[in-house]
Formats: structure tokens, C-alpha cells, sequence
């Protein structure tokens, strides 16, 4: 199909096909997205961000863990684009492969979150009566709660660690997608389309997973691209702190804190993962403003 | 989401009873989250340690002790009834003893809380008589450079890391500028000088007459605050912006330029004062969270306050002081939070 065709084929007025209409959707939320500069910005810095974890062993020289004492502490040069650490170790290829703990991060915390937020958030929604008060104070106490404090604490219990760093910002960072996804719930509960369906004999079940559940997916989307940032900035004090991630693993939050030391005369040893950083929580940000005003642009300031 | 949904739920009424409701309300919500924050610390700290005797005595102590602190703890109780103990002896302040100071933990953290009260407050300052006016003025010059700078810096204020921008500010403002004092809260020479009344440090001083050692303790106050000030001062300048934003394009705006009156005082008078009360949460929520993230500044500044004392006691395995300060920030942050939410519904008008 030529690339002309496949355009009609998208932009039809009349989809002639489920896959067809979906893709439609899709191509047309793309070309709102396309056109926001900014957004484009973050979507660039974390499909770059993706790539690197991806490309790791075939972009970096070292496996980033071998101390080599002959290089310590090298300034930013042609032979180490950062320069090196304390253990003579390239900064840019642990940040390279620190990158890929940045993902498993998100990754996990998404994957414990978002599920968790959705089903409390949609059974409250849609059920409501005492279910709802009952899960939205569960929920509500938890939005109270501090979450750097709270998750350090938990992290101090389970003993340091990136798995209980992961499990303690998890366990702090669910609660606004339940908020999100009841809110969703409420204004489709009473939908024709959920009538209808019920009406068929869909069981509740049913309903929430196939008609409810599909449509607070864009909104929770945007919700966890804007948290993003805060769960990287979460984990990355945590790995400062000395409680998520352990040496010699390449986590950026780590890096900065080992590098300390030699923020005076070597500044670029806790600098440059710290960049790292900024870029990609600043990434996560623009991305997420970007979906915003696309899916949302009620919202949007 | 909290405000949103019970702005829509607080519909009209009679004044007074609804305004009742509303407080007890709060008052309700308020004991539940205490209830769930303390059922949180009572899990971290007694059932998920597998012996949580053993992290209290170390693993050094003889049996006697060990038994001794078992009976303390009332782990031969069962686990409601220990709760139920534990809830008891924190309403009566009783925070348990440090290991690392040998003092109780709430005496600890009553020394300790003052720093963290007085960074946080100047931080919160800073953001409020910056973020402000930055937000305003986005707003005015919407679409324009102004506009985009702001945003860049309240971007920028979002996503940096704490602890690395205290730290790059270190190395500029203080070891290559020299324009700063250094990490702590004082010059060596000058310490407990001043009779620590409240505790904070700078009122301390002045009320004190010592002017030496209050410019000494805001050169070293200074840079601390601008960087926990950073996010304060991105979060407030972004809200600002987007709340004038919906003053400006309302309509009573145009009539007062159609009148004729004074463009500042269209912005100032009439659209500021109607964005006044959100405002209110708005800090209020920023203010609340300053407390809690003044733990990674405080580390790099070696502030003495209630976030190095978590830090350290951490390290120290101590953890009733660990436990004991997230409980008090934790109900700061809570009381901050609910407190700024009933304000705004009793102050404004339209909520009303």
C-alpha cells in the first residue's frame, strides 16, 4: 500500500473495519500530538532514552563495573566523552547502562500501579454505595501521605535494595490512578452503551474489563507519563540516600551520591549522571503535557 | 483530585450548618489518616521485621534483656491489642527512645524541628514572592517569551533532581564564588552562642541583639532555602499562571478595561484577587511538601533538622527515631493539607 493510500485508508470518513477505526484513532490523536513542538521534545528524549538501554552493549566500550585505577578521575575528553570516576570507570557508559535501571524502575512501578489504581479506582466507580466510601478512604489516606518520608521508612523495614526501593514508591504512588479511574467510572457508569450491554447479560465483571476499563486507560496513561518524572526523582533520592539501588550498579541516583566526594576538584563525577536526570524526567514531563492537551485538552493550561 | 471532586460535592445550603459539616468532616477524615499513617508505622515497625525485638536490641544483647523488651513491646499480646498500645502511647507523645541518642524520640525531634521549620518556611516564602509574580506575568504576556520562560523555569524546577542542584550549587555559590556561607546552619565560632528560645535560628539572633550571627546564619540559610525554594517556585508559578488564565478571559475583565481602568490594577485588583483564595491551597499543599522534601536537602546543606535526623538515625538502624519523625512529618503534612483544603471552602464564596 502506498504511503498516499494508507493516509486515505486512516483519515476515511466512514471506517469500514474495528482495526480501521482504532488506527484511526490513533493516527489522528498522532497528527494533534505531532503538532506540539514541545511534546515532541520529550518524545524524541525518551525514545532516545529507550534506544540507548536497548543499543547498551554494542554503544558502550566497558561493561561499566571493571575498576580501572591507571584512568581514575579523568576530566571530559576525546577518551571519555564524560570522563571517568573514582575507580577509573567511563561515566558515560554507566550512564548508558544505568538507563536501563532507570526503565526497569518505571517499568515496574507502572506495572504495580497502574493495575492496582485501575481495578480499586473502576470497582468504586461503578459500584458505588459503601464499596466506594470504603475503597476512596483507603485511597484518600494514602494521597495524604508523604512519599519520600513513607517510602524511605518502608525501605529502612524491608532492608536497601532496588526491588524494595521499587516496592516502597510503588506502595506510595497508586493511589491518584484509583482517584482517576472512579472518576472515569462515574461518568460512563451510566452510559447507554454500559446499559445495553448489561441488558445482553454481561456480567459486572465483564462490563468493568471490556466496556470500562478500556476507556480510563487514556487518562491514567497521561496521569502515569506526568508521574514519571516524580517516580524517577523518588528513586533517584533513594539511590542517593544509599537505600535503593547498591554499588556497583550504575543507578544514576547512586553515581551522584559515590561522586560526591569529588564534587570540588572532579566535578564532573556526580555532574553528568545528574544531567541524565534532568533530561529524562524533563522528558517524561513535556511527554506528558504533550498527551494532555491531546487526549485532554479541557485540562490543559 | 481531592479539591475537584469535593468542590463539586459542597453544594449550597444554609451557612452555618454546611460550613459545620464541612469542618467535621474534615475532623474525620483527618483522625482516619492518622489512623492509617500510624497503622503503616505500626506495620513497618513491629510485623515486618521478622523479629522485631532483635531490631531493638541488636543481636548482642542477652537474654534477659531481650525478654525484657519483648514484655515492653507487648508482643505476647495479640496484634490489635498492640496497636491499640502503640496508638495509646502516641497520643501521649510518647514516640519511644532512640538508640542512637539514648533520649526519647519526641525530645529528639522537638530540637531537631525547628531547622526543618525554618528552611522550609523561608523556602516556601522565597516561592510565594517569586513564583507569584513570574506566574502573573506569564499569564499577561501568555503565548509570548515571558510566557516561555517561565515555563522552562518552572520545567526545569519539576524535573531537576534536589540533591544535585544543591550540590552544583555548592560548588558554584559557595567553593568557587564564595558568595555563601558553607553546609550547617552556623560558623564553627559562632555555635550555641544564642540561647535557642524557639529554636529558630535567624529570630533567635535578632531577638537576641547578636546582628553578627543572624547575617551569619542567612549567608548560610540562604542557599539551602533557594534550592528547596526551587520547586515551591515552579509549582506556584505554574498554578498562578493557569488560574489568572482563567480570570483573564472571563468577562468582568473586559468591562473593567472597556472602562477604562488602569491595566495593573485590571490584573492586580480585580483578576489577582479573585485567584487569592485557590492560591491559599496551592501553598499551603507546597508548604506541606517542603517539609517532607527538605530530607535530601538537608543531607547536602548538613541541616541539622528533622529530615538529616530520619537520615541518620536510618543508617544507625534506629528505628523508633525513624519511625517517630515520619509520624510527625506525616501529621504536619496531613494537618498542612487539610487545613489549607477547609480554609479555601470556608473562605471562598463561590465554594461556599
Amino acid at each position: 500500500m502506498s504511503v498516499l493510500a494508507l493516509r486515505g485508508w486512516l483519515l476515511a470518513e466512514v471506517p469500514h473495519s474495528k482495526t480501521q477505526a482504532r488506527c484511526q484513532r490513533v493516527f489522528i490523536s498522532w497528527l494533534a500530538f505531532k503538532r506540539n513542538p514541545v511534546a515532541m521534545i520529550g518524545l524524541l528524549i525518551i525514545t532516545s532514552l529507550i534506544a540507548v538501554a536497548l543499543l547498551a552493549p554494542w554503544i558502550t566500550a566497558s561493561d561499566a563495573l571493571e575498576p580501572d585505577l591507571a584512568n581514575r578521575l579523568q576530566p571530559p575528553g576525546r577518551e571519555h566523552w564524560f570522563g571517568t570516576d573514582g575507580l577509573g570507570r567511563d561515566i558515560l557508559d554507566r550512564i548508558i547502562w544505568g538507563s536501563r535501571i532507570t526503565l526497569y524502575i518505571v517499568g515496574l512501578v507502572s506495572i504495580i500501579v497502574v493495575p492496582i489504581g485501575l481495578v480499586i479506582g473502576i470497582v468504586a466507580g461503578y459500584i458505588g454505595g459503601w464499596v466506594d466510601t470504603v475503597l476512596m478512604r483507603l485511597t484518600d489516606i494514602f494521597l495524604a501521605f508523604p512519599r519520600l518520608i513513607l517510602a524511605m521508612a518502608l525501605v529502612a523495614a524491608l532492608g536497601p535494595g532496588l526491588e524494595n526501593a521499587v516496592l516502597a514508591i510503588a506502595l506510595t504512588t497508586w493511589s491518584p490512578f484509583a482517584r482517576i479511574a472512579r472518576a472515569e467510572a462515574l461518568t460512563i457508569r451510566n452510559s447507554d452503551f454500559i446499559l445495553a450491554a448489561r441488558m445482553q447479560g454481561v456480567s459486572t465483571a465483564g462490563i468493568l474489563r471490556r466496556h470500562v476499563a478500556p476507556l480510563c486507560m487514556s487518562s491514567v496513561i497521561v496521569r502515569l507519563t506526568l508521574d514519571m518524572a516524580g517516580i524517577i526523582l523518588t528513586a533517584a533520592g533513594l539511590g542517593f540516600l544509599g537505600l535503593g539501588a547498591q554499588p556497583p550498579t550504575p543507578e544514576w541516583g547512586a553515581m551522584i551520591s559515590l561522586g560526591r566526594q569529588y564534587l570540588i576538584d572532579q566535578w564532573w563525577v556526580p555532574t553528568m549522571p545528574g544531567i541524565a536526570i534532568l533530561v529524562v524526567s524533563l522528558g517524561f514531563n513535556l511527554l506528558g503535557d504533550g498527551l494532555r492537551d491531546v487526549f485532554d485538552p479541557k485540562s490543559g493550561s | 483530585m481531592v479539591r475537584a471532586s469535593s468542590l463539586k460535592a459542597a453544594g449550597s445550603g444554609l451557612a452555618l450548618p454546611s460550613r459545620l459539616v464541612k469542618i467535621s468532616g474534615v475532623i474525620a477524615s483527618l483522625i482516619m489518616t492518622f489512623v492509617g499513617l500510624t497503622a503503616i508505622t505500626f506495620t513497618i515497625g513491629r510485623v515486618m521485621p521478622a523479629d522485631p525485638v532483635l531490631a531493638i536490641v541488636g543481636d548482642r544483647a542477652s537474654q534477659e534483656v531481650y525478654d525484657q523488651v519483648f514484655l515492653q513491646l507487648g508482643l505476647d499480646k495479640p496484634i490489635y491489642i498492640q496497636y491499640l498500645k502503640y496508638l495509646g502511647q502516641l497520643l501521649q507523645g510518647d514516640l519511644g527512645t532512640s538508640i542512637m541518642t539514648a533520649q526519647p524520640v519526641a525530645e529528639d525531634i522537638l530540637r531537631f524541628f525547628p531547622a526543618t521549620l525554618e528552611l522550609a518556611t523561608v523556602a516556601t516564602l522565597l516561592g510565594v514572592f517569586v513564583g507569584i509574580p513570574m506566574g502573573v506575568f506569564a499569564a499577561v504576556k501568555q503565548g509570548r517569551w515571558p510566557d516561555h520562560v517561565v515555563r522552562i523555569i518552572s520545567l526545569i524546577g519539576y524535573s531537576a533532581p534536589i540533591f544535585w542542584l544543591g550540590m552544583i550549587a555548592l560548588l558554584i555559590f559557595y567553593a568557587n564564588l564564595g558568595w555563601v556561607a558553607g553546609p550547617g546552619r552556623l560558623d564553627v565560632f559562632y555555635d550555641s552562642i544564642v540561647e535557642p528560645v524557639s529554636g529558630i535560628l535567624i529570630l533567635d539572633a535578632a531577638m537576641a541583639g547578636e546582628w553578627e550571627i543572624f547575617h551569619n546564619a542567612i549567608a548560610h540559610l540562604i542557599l539551602p532555602a533557594s534550592i528547596l525554594g526551587t520547586f515551591a517556585l515552579a509549582y506556584i508559578a505554574r498554578m498562578t499562571r493557569s488560574f489568572m488564565l482563567d480570570q483573564l478571559s472571563q468577562e468582568y475583565v473586559l468591562t473593567a478595561r472597556v472602562k477604562g481602568i488602569p491595566e495593573w490594577r485590571v490584573i492586580w485588583g480585580h483578576a489577582f484577587r479573585n485567584v487569592l483564595v485557590q492560591l491559599i491551597t496551592i501553598i499551603g499543599l507546597t508548604y506541606a511538601s517542603l517539609l517532607e522534601g527538605s530530607v535530601l536537602t538537608e543531607t547536602i546543606f548538613s541541616w541539622p533538622g528533622i529530615g538529616l535526623y530520619i537520615t541518620n538515625s536510618l543508617f544507625n538502624n534506629d528505628m523508633n527515631a525513624v519511625l517517630g519523625g515520619t509520624i510527625v512529618v506525616g501529621v504536619c503534612f496531613v494537618g498542612i493539607n487539610m487545613l489549607s483544603d477547609l480554609l479555601y471552602k470556608l473562605v471562598d464564596p463561590r465554594v461556599r
